[in-house]
């Protein structure tokens, strides 16, 4: 009898490009990115932390609802979006709002979905995705079968999708993978392993090494990269975008990362299942430091560069925050209009019901 | 007595039959060292152990698989689904499986579990969170559901919950989590599964409600006493089966019913409970019996919540209603 399973799971290595001190450590797989690009991703890792930082703050004040921070995920979530075109199909999960924020959803629109307002979740014309799925690993096999009409229809596009460490022990993860795998779709699917699945650590998620692996099962490539890294990130997800458009099927990609902040801004206490040393370690392998390390190396990047990102970013937070207090209240007529493309007897008659209620 | 919140009253229930019975388990998405998101299981992990109280890999339809894996090999299993609007991942663990189990395997086999989830509205969670979807499962042959308004009765009716030898779905309205204390003894009690409770006596007319509701109802029966109409309040506390002879008994007395759910209107519990009056009593009543529900949309996005969800004011406005009939 021969078992494989040592085999195969040590084979999985992380891959990266910048390490923690700001040094290119894999010359070979060096994106090919202009100096432009380049401060373009740092622009917006910075932009992306400020607007995390405000978002909690503004939670906190009540002007902002549900919110899931993004710190310390910024390089793999904006590494992976920069490495999309702007016909790609997002699926994205609930702390996935900066993808959509630098695919073109508006501000005002992201603080209008945490606010739970439906305006929030229309897309606008030139953004192809979902608003972020709460629902565990729905996205996956959605992302399946928007892969798949893709290319029954020949186009050059992909589907990308988003789940964490713990969406990976859903059906819905095995089903996606497997589908888009079955079809060789044109799909890709990340996980972003932040180590934790609000209290529960990867560890008692799973008794696989790495997350990554679980491609092989359903035939499909598997990566795992440094998270942390965003030249990695963006390296692996647009090799593996121009394998899907190429008929190559589709890829998993598994960032290793870490959330610096709470699960979300609704009362998790981080202490009761992290300790702060674990959180030093990580801050050590934090995305902008390495970056801002790098580019000033480089020459490309400086203090008042940062600053000026920093302005950008608090106005634009300020100007999108009274943009959203000025929009129309939702009101329960609105969500009547959303239900069917034509009313059904019962709510036309619920509808002159309510109308009357909020006329009040 | 000592005076308690319903979730401390939750946590007691469990700690109970954790302590009773050693069959018993509790496990979910964080309720171990984390004690749950709203901490419902608090503190039991320390006193149990590992073994006994712990996290599940994160997927809704493994919590439902293992549960019933457990319960085949003589366990009592409590999960908790951490959030009701998450059931459609398990609905097939519930509703095609575990609630099929007795009767399939023509006794040979049963599934004492009992389901714990917060559902209801009014606290502004993001989609998919809140939602009253009892009726999909009060639907279901094969499994009670059971919804306590009170501590008091959260703890007497979990305890019978964990008990019985069939699956049992206990809905916990996050509303009520902490929103007040009551009496609860120290010591354990078992409250009836299927009985409905009288929260208020009154002869003018019935509101029959259950979760949150009972609130809403007590509520509009002080506002309805300044009118001198004196309501009486019929918790249902268990939604299926339904306790109807209590529910007639009142009828025959009050021969008028306002009906509450928080739920949507179609179909539904409600509109379960308007037909068995009419098929029982009809002739002791002076007018249609009405519901007070939300409407039939989606849950609302919660900045619309507050408006979407019925409310005392909407029980008073059915009640005159049906006395001015
Ligand atoms: C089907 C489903 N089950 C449970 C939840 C509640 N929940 C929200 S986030 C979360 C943990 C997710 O962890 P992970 O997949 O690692 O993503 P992260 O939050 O770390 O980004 C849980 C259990 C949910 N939203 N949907
Ligand atoms: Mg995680």
């Amino acid at each position: 009898m021969k078992y494989v399973l040592e085999s195969v799971e040590s084979q999985f290595e992380m891959f990266q490009i910048l390490n923690e001190d700001g040094k290119i450590v894999n010359k070979d797989d060096m994106p090919d990115l202009s100096d432009e690009d380049l401060k373009e991703l740092m622009r917006r890792m910075v932009y992306t932390r400020i607007l995390d930082q405000r978002s909690i703050a503004l939670n906190r004040q009540g002007r902002l609802g549900f919110y899931a921070p993004t710190a310390g995920q910024e390089a793999s979530q904006l590494g992976s979006q920069f490495a999309l075109e702007q016909d790609d199909f997002i699926l994205p999960g609930y702390r996935d709002v900066p993808q959509l924020i630098w695919q073109g959803l508006p501000l005002y629109q992201a603080f209008l979905f945490s606010r739970g307002h439906y305006h929030g979740n229309q897309m606008p014309e030139n953004v192809r995705a979902l608003s972020p799925q709460i629902i565990i690993g729905a996205q996956y096999v959605q992302a399946a079968g928007v892969a798949l009409g893709m290319k029954k229809r020949g186009k050059k596009t992909v589907a990308i999708t988003y789940t964490g460490d713990g969406g990976t022990s859903q059906g819905d993860f095995y089903e996606g993978i497997n589908f888009a795998g079955a079809y060789q779709a044109p799909a890709i699917f990340i996980v972003q392993n932040n180590r934790f699945a609000i209290s529960v650590p990867v560890e008692k998620q799973t008794n696989a090494k790495t997350l990554a692996q679980k491609a092989v099962a359903a035939g499909i490539e598997g990566i795992q990269v440094d998270g942390m890294d965003i030249l990695a990130v963006y390296a692996v997800t647009k090799d593996a975008r121009n394998r899907a458009v190429n008929g190559e099927g589709p890829t998993l990609i598994e960032t290793m990362t870490y959330r610096y902040g709470p699960h979300t801004m609704a009362g998790d206490d981080p202490t009761r299942y992290r300790t702060d040393d674990q959180d030093s370690e990580w801050e050590k392998k934090d995305p902008l430091v390495r970056f801002r390390k790098f580019l000033e190396g480089k020459k490309l990047w400086s203090e008042e560069e940062e600053n000026k990102v920093i302005e950008e970013a608090k106005d634009d937070i300020k100007k999108a925050i009274k943009e959203t207090d000025a929009y129309p209240k939702q009101k329960v007529t609105d969500l009547m209009e959303n239900m069917f493309e034509e009313l059904p007897s019962n709510l036309q008659e619920q509808m002159e019901e309510y109308k009357e209620k909020e006329s009040k | 007595m000592a005076q308690m919140t319903m979730i401390q009253a939750i946590t007691d229930a469990m700690r109970t039959e954790l302590k009773n019975d050693e069959n018993v388990l509790v496990f979910g998405e964080d309720v171990g060292q984390n004690g749950g998101v709203f901490r419902a299981t608090e503190g039991l992990q320390d006193e149990f152990g590992e073994d006994r109280v712990f996290d599940t890999p994160l997927a809704e339809s493994g919590i439902g698989g293992l549960s019933i894996g457990l319960a085949l090999e003589g366990y009592r299993p409590v999960p908790e689904i951490q959030f009701f609007g998450f059931v459609y991942e398990v609905m097939d663990s519930i509703s095609g499986q575990m609630s099929r189990m007795r009767y399939r395997s023509g006794g040979s086999h049963t599934n004492p579990i009992t389901i714990r989830s917060p559902f209801g509205g009014g606290v502004h969670t993001p989609e998919l969170h809140a939602d009253s979807l009892e009726g999909l499962i009060a639907q279901q042959p094969g499994i009670k559901v059971v919804i306590p308004s009170t501590p008091y009765d959260a703890k007497g009716l979990l305890i019978q919950s964990i008990r019985d030898n069939d699956p049992v779905l206990f809905l916990e309205h996050m509303k009520l989590y902490r929103s007040f204390r009551g009496e609860v003894p120290e010591e354990e009690y078992t409250l009836e599964l299927g009985k409905a409770d009288i929260k208020r006596e009154g002869k003018d007319v019935t509101l029959i409600a259950y979760g949150a509701m009972v609130h809403a109802s007590l509520k509009a029966a002080e506002e309805l006493e300044k009118d001198g109409i004196e309501a009486e309040v019929i918790d249902l506390r268990t939604v299926s089966p339904i306790d109807i002879d209590t529910i007639i008994e009142s009828v025959e007395k009050t021969n008028r019913v306002v009906v509450v759910q928080e739920a949507q209107r179609q179909a539904g519990v409600a509109a379960n409970i308007v037909a068995e009056i009419q098929e029982r009593a009809i002739l002791h009543l002076e007018a249609p019996v009405l519901r007070v529900t939300a409407p039939d949309t989606v849950y609302a996005f919660s900045e619309a919540e507050e408006v979407w969800l019925p409310n005392h004011k909407d029980i008073v406005e059915k009640v005159n209603t049906v006395i001015n009939f």
